[in-house]
């Protein structure tokens, strides 16, 4: 078989099976082509070794007749994630050096069940940037090209996204906390689901903003997307907000079926200035699952304009408080010191330091909402308004909605270096669409429907019940089906 | 809300992130710009309205009071930037 690096896990898992192919052939087809799409800064830690390890494991148990859908499966792991004696620094300089003594709940699950790790995954700063142009490895760049300049990948799952759509890995790891994984799978044309709430273990993931974060696959198809996240999913003691939900078999769940279901499309969602392209693309989708049989009827959520204001409270909170324990004491960088220094020195050093510029911005964002005197005025205003969020969602569900379409981003991917510019919101609002479902613990799914006139993939979004990723991947399915998108990006790195 | 180079300096050092002088007035001008931001919250009516606490309902979960782990004072201190005699090392914090 040729170009194996470019099956998806699904074609994958049935050829070796069947024994057309080993999983060491994957694996080296793959750290050919990671070696080959250096252009793309995707990977920033190879583990070459670990996956030929871990492949030649997977062969021995194909060939003993036990081997789950992920065995033998060549993955690229966010560089968020934990994974023991492997460099593991959320692309902060403040981690530089950092090689975790313990290996995260998600990727121990991904590999007991016979995933192979090739490496690890560019992405911006403790996943707080919207173009993976806020890391200390420098820019992850999107396959998709179509004239001189090099474009986002999206993020902060940026270099999940590049190493996804360029086939140098059959799928990844991402997480999400306001969108980074759905803007950049939107940006790069792969499907990536945020699952609900509590569904991901966040054990051994970098903490971001803890209400908000959930991990999730990055694939190239919506099958994919259910298969990984099977693997990734469940409860776990380590982790006391997953919760206790049995997880069912999410690839069972694509039966193509969606007649009588009932689709909802919030009119709030139709912003000014947006893109006319986005608009049709949008009204197509709902046509497509119209099609498919189901009712698509208007809906209202009178809040979503409060959503991204109310994350930029929220987030930068949460963050200020998990980014306390980078001091310079237990792991990482620590600035050298002058005499007469003392440990306050210290600690302002080294995060000056080891904290980049936006990360930086936002913990003082968050120290500053959480002082005295400013904590109810933006802190637990921001979560009043949060409640109010949800309950909008609460409500349409109630109304007998089933699922949400939406847009994923509002644009397609822009250029590296257009926005660094433009003042620090103007960047927020990549995640207008994606915010709200993270504010309100929901599961949402970006799917590639279509191209824009450049050329460019958009996507759209699917906003589910809490639980129902079954359905929710089902109507993905549905709408995959129907938007037909087979587009790859010509290969120029 | 406006942050005057003080307020910056103030909350620069609650984070324990030094800023040079001379950066303060622009780091000033850009919290100011996202707290501006932030002000929209204001519009909304949240009389009556309980903070949201968790996003699932459900108590959080508790385990017995007991042990699980421990012993393992070489991989605690693997990563440390200084470590000596099975400590952390910081500069001197009593006089």
């Amino acid at each position: 078989m040729s170009d194996l690096n470019k099956l998806t896990i699904a074609g994958a898992r049935d050829a070796l099976r069947k024994g057309e192919t080993t999983a060491v052939d994957l694996t080296m087809a793959c750290l050919t082509a990671i070696d080959a799409g250096d252009a793309l800064n995707a990977f920033v830690h190879k583990t070459p070794e670990i996956a030929l390890e871990q492949a030649r494991a997977a062969d021995a148990r194909l060939k003993a007749g036990d081997a789950p859908a992920m065995c033998g499966v060549p993955l690229g792991i966010k560089d968020l994630f934990c994974t023991k004696g492997v460099p593991s620094q959320a692309a902060s300089g403040i981690l530089e050096g950092f090689r975790p003594e313990y290996e995260s709940t998600v990727t121990t699950k991904l590999f007991e069940a016979g995933a192979v790790m090739l490496g690890k995954l560019n992405m911006d700063e403790f996943a707080m940037g919207s173009s993976n142009e806020t890391s200390v490895y420098g820019n992850a760049v999107n396959p998709w090209k179509v004239d001189d300049r090099q474009l986002t990948p999206g993020g902060s799952s940026g270099g999940s996204a590049a190493a996804v759509a360029a086939d140098l890995c059959l799928a990844a790891t991402g997480t999400d906390t306001g969108g980074s994984i759905r803007q950049p799978a939107a940006f790069t044309g792969i499907v990536g689901i945020k699952p609900t709430y509590g569904r991901v273990s966040r054990w051994g993931v970098v903490a971001f903003a803890s209400s908000l974060d959930q991990a999730g696959p990055m694939t190239k198809t919506v099958r994919d997307a259910a298969i990984m996240l099977q693997a990734m999913a469940g409860e776990d003691p380590k982790d006391s907000t997953s919760a206790a939900v049995p997880v069912p078999d999410f690839e069972a769940a694509l039966t193509g079926d969606i007649r009588g279901k009932t689709i909802g499309i919030p009119r709030e969602y139709r912003m000014d200035g947006m893109p006319a392209e986005i608009e049709a693309l949008w009204q197509k989708g709902a046509e497509m699952l119209k099609d498919a049989g189901a009712k698509i009827v208007d809906i209202s959520l009178p809040h979503t304009k409060y959503a991204l204001p109310a994350y930029y409270v929220i987030a930068p909170a949460e963050a200020s408080s998990n980014l306390a324990r980078y001091d310079g004491v237990r792991y990482g960088h620590r600035a050298k010191l002058e005499a007469g220094d003392g440990i306050t020195e210290m600690y302002e050093k080294s995060r000056a330091e080891g904290f980049g510029h936006e990360v930086q911005r936002r913990v003082m964002i968050g120290t500053y909402v959480l002082s005295a005197g400013f904590y109810d005025a933006y802190y637990n205003r921001a979560r009043k308004v949060r409640a109010l969020i949800k309950r909008d969602f609460d409500e349409v569900f109630a109304q007998g909605v089933d699922c949400i379409l939406t847009p994923a981003t509002p644009s397609a991917a822009f250029g590296l270096g257009e926005m660094a510019d433009a003042d620090p919101v103007q960047m927020y609002l990549n995640d207008v669409f994606t915010v709200t479902v993270n504010l309100a613990g929901l599961p949402g799914i970006s799917v590639p429907a279509g191209l824009d006139a450049k050329g460019l993939p958009l996507g759209l979004q699917l906003i589910g019940r809490p639980w129902e990723e079954g359905d929710l991947l089902n109507h993905a399915h549905v709408l995959e089906q129907a938007a037909g998108f087979v587009s790859k990006p010509s290969k120029w790195w | 809300m406006s942050i005057d180079i003080e307020t910056a300096r103030r909350v620069a050092h609650l984070a324990r992130i030094r800023v040079e002088e001379a950066d303060l007035p622009a780091l000033a001008g850009e919290l100011s710009g996202i707290l501006t931001f932030m002000e929209q919250l204001n519009e909304v009516n949240v009389d009556g309205v309980e903070p949201m606490t968790s996003v699932t309902p459900m108590r959080l979960k508790r385990r017995a009071d007991v042990v699980t782990d421990g012993n393992m004072q070489d991989k605690i201190l693997s990563n440390a930037p200084d470590a000596r005699e099975g400590f952390f090392a910081v500069p001197k914090v009593v006089e």
